[in-house]
């Protein structure tokens, strides 16, 4: 396998090229955007939470390969999670994407597609805007978040 | 604007005089195509280093040893040759700094608080590197002045008529890059000096991307001040320069306090050195500035008239490989004025992947913003990949940029 595919895998191309959760939720729902000004990346995130569950939820913007893949598969895991749910899969995300180890109880399923990125340490970043933004609409953040220092 | 006639450099040679060049990355040899970023050290550069540390370090000025006065003659040494290398007519008129952005950031504070009144204006192109730009908009806050854009024309290159209609009394300062970091367009410098300084505005110059790869001349341009890097100009990081014209630098106050810089010292109050000692407050980059000394021979012993026909040649070629690539898109403007420096965007791809993918092949280019985010907005891009030459690129380069390019683009958007 060649550097290039052991970094973007299948998973990665195909939701970055046709992703399952673009677009913005009509309200109520949470919005919360995340930037990384040093790439560009901006992204929307839209959340409908009730009752402590994620309903629904999407994302709007534009980023690259690994960003919008992670966004996409982000959101997989988010449908039907609890709040506490969505904690622990960022926190664990996270950690996988730094190298760290990951609580074995969490199964991350497709989103070990994206370990890959831990090499990759320019890139980090693209992988975990997603999930600082998601943390950012749990906590209620009330602007733009960033994963750059 | 007119460039001299071209001339020949072997970058077969200059690559073998640069040890880096020799390592592989990613089980690849490295092809290193961002220069603009910061060049790469030839043996020369790195040896003078060493032997500064080896047989002369100590600390600068006042030291009445021996070691003291060898590195104080080489600190100086270098000074006279960077002043001469930029055409400045005196040394004494270059102080050195940390780099071309601490060169701006003194200007803006040492010029720019004792200068700018409210309502002043400070002219400067959509197209400049934050670092000539972010300074000027803290030196406005400060001070009411304010920031009037310099639009670029449709063909990327400055719009001299805007620019003409922009000039007036309340004019104080035209800061300009001479050459793009993102578009590779040397600006005609002498021209808007000399216009700028019929309404009685200076001329401050970022100079950090043109001083490596063409003939600089300050005294022949007219402007007021010049900045520039050591590291791009195959010189160490950490050590650049500002030169400003002698009479204006003599009048400034100073911007950093300490030793140095001071004439008298007592409790209540000091007096302040005369300059270029006046803004070096502390203990300079010594060894620095010697390798960077070095640097400036190497440079000068290849010509920089042949350096920029170098990188010129290099640039067209770069702009006729991927003109004739479909789902590529450049940007900057095409002729003489243009170095080798191409931004561009593989429809569809996200920057960032594709210089992960150009890197898988050993390619190292950037990707981002390249600190011009003005310049991205008016490009209508969020951002793009860039490809830079200098002294050591050859054709063989260029060459394996654009197949993998290719390959990238492929890679991500495969055609039907």
């Amino acid at each position: 396998m060649s550097l290039m595919e052991q970094i973007y895998k299948t998973v990665i191309l195909e939701r970055s090229r046709t992703p399952r959760h673009r677009g913005v939720l009509d309200d109520p729902a949470i919005r919360q955007e995340g930037v990384n000004p040093s790439c560009g990346d901006e992204l929307t995130l839209s959340l409908r939470i009730e009752d402590g569950v994620v309903q629904d939820a999407k994302f709007e913007g534009h980023g690259c390969a690994i960003s919008a893949a992670s966004a996409d598969l982000m959101l997989d895991a988010l449908h039907g999670a609890t709040v506490e749910e969505a904690r622990s899969f960022s926190a664990a995300f996270k950690a996988m994407i730094r190298g760290e180890p990951v609580p074995t109880h969490l199964d991350l399923g497709e989103l070990t597609a994206l370990e890959g990125i831990r090499h990759l340490h320019a890139r980090v970043k693209c992988a975990t805007l997603p999930w600082t933004t998601l943390e950012a609409a749990l906590d209620g953040a009330t602007g733009p978040v960033s994963d750059e220092a | 604007m007119t460039f001299p006639p071209p001339a020949s450099l072997d970058p077969e040679a200059l690559r073998a005089e640069t040890p880096i060049l020799g390592r592989e990355v990613h089980g690849r040899p490295l092809v290193y195509l961002d220069h603009a970023a910061s060049a790469q050290r030839p043996r020369a550069v790195i040896d003078a280093m060493a032997r500064h540390y080896e047989r002369h370090h100590a600390n600068v000025h006042r030291g009445a040893h021996q070691l003291s006065a060898e590195a104080t003659d080489a600190y100086e040494a270098a000074r006279a040759a960077i002043a001469a290398f930029l055409g400045a007519p005196e040394a004494r008129s270059l102080v050195f700094v940390r780099n071309a952005t601490e060169a701006i950031n003194l200007l803006a504070r040492a010029w720019g608080d004792t200068h700018l009144r409210p309502g002043d204006e400070i002219l400067i192109p959509v197209s400049e590197h934050h670092a000539n730009l972010v300074p000027w908009q803290m030196a406005a806050e400060r001070t009411g002045a304010r920031i009037v854009p310099i639009p670029l024309r449709a063909d990327h290159r400055l719009d001299l008529d805007a620019f003409a209609e922009r000039l007036s009394g309340r004019t104080k300062l035209v800061a300009i890059g001479h050459m793009s970091n993102v578009l590779g367009v040397v600006h005609p410098v002498a021209e808007i000096a000399e216009r700028a300084h019929e309404v009685g505005a200076q001329v401050f110059v970022d100079g950090a991307q043109a001083a490596p790869h063409l003939p600089v001349d300050v005294a022949d341009l007219g402007v007021d001040a010049y900045a520039v890097s050591g590291h791009k100009m195959m010189g160490p990081t950490g050590i650049g320069a500002l030169w400003v014209r002698a009479d204006l630098l003599a009048s400034l106050p100073p911007f950093l306090g300490g030793g140095e810089m001071i004439a008298k010292v007592d409790m209540e109050r000091s007096t302040y050195a005369d300059i270029p000692n006046r803004f070096e407050a502390g203990t300079p980059a010594v060894a620095e500035a010697v390798g960077w000394h070095a640097a400036t021979d190497v440079l000068r012993e290849i010509g920089m008239d042949a350096v920029w026909a170098h990188d010129h040649a290099l640039g067209e070629a770069m702009i006729a490989r991927f003109d004739a690539i479909d789902g590529v898109t450049t940007f900057g403007p095409r002729g003489a004025d243009r170095g080798g420096i191409l931004p561009f965007v593989v429809d569809g791809v996200h920057p960032h992947d594709v210089a992960t993918a150009l890197d898988a092949e050993g390619i190292a280019v950037r990707s981002g913003h390249h600190c011009a985010q003005p310049l991205m907005a008016a490009l209508g891009v969020p951002s793009t990949v860039r490809a830079s030459t200098h002294v050591t690129t050859t054709d063989a380069e260029i060459e394996a940029l654009a197949d993998a390019v290719v390959r990238a683009r492929d890679f991500f958007a495969p055609r039907p």
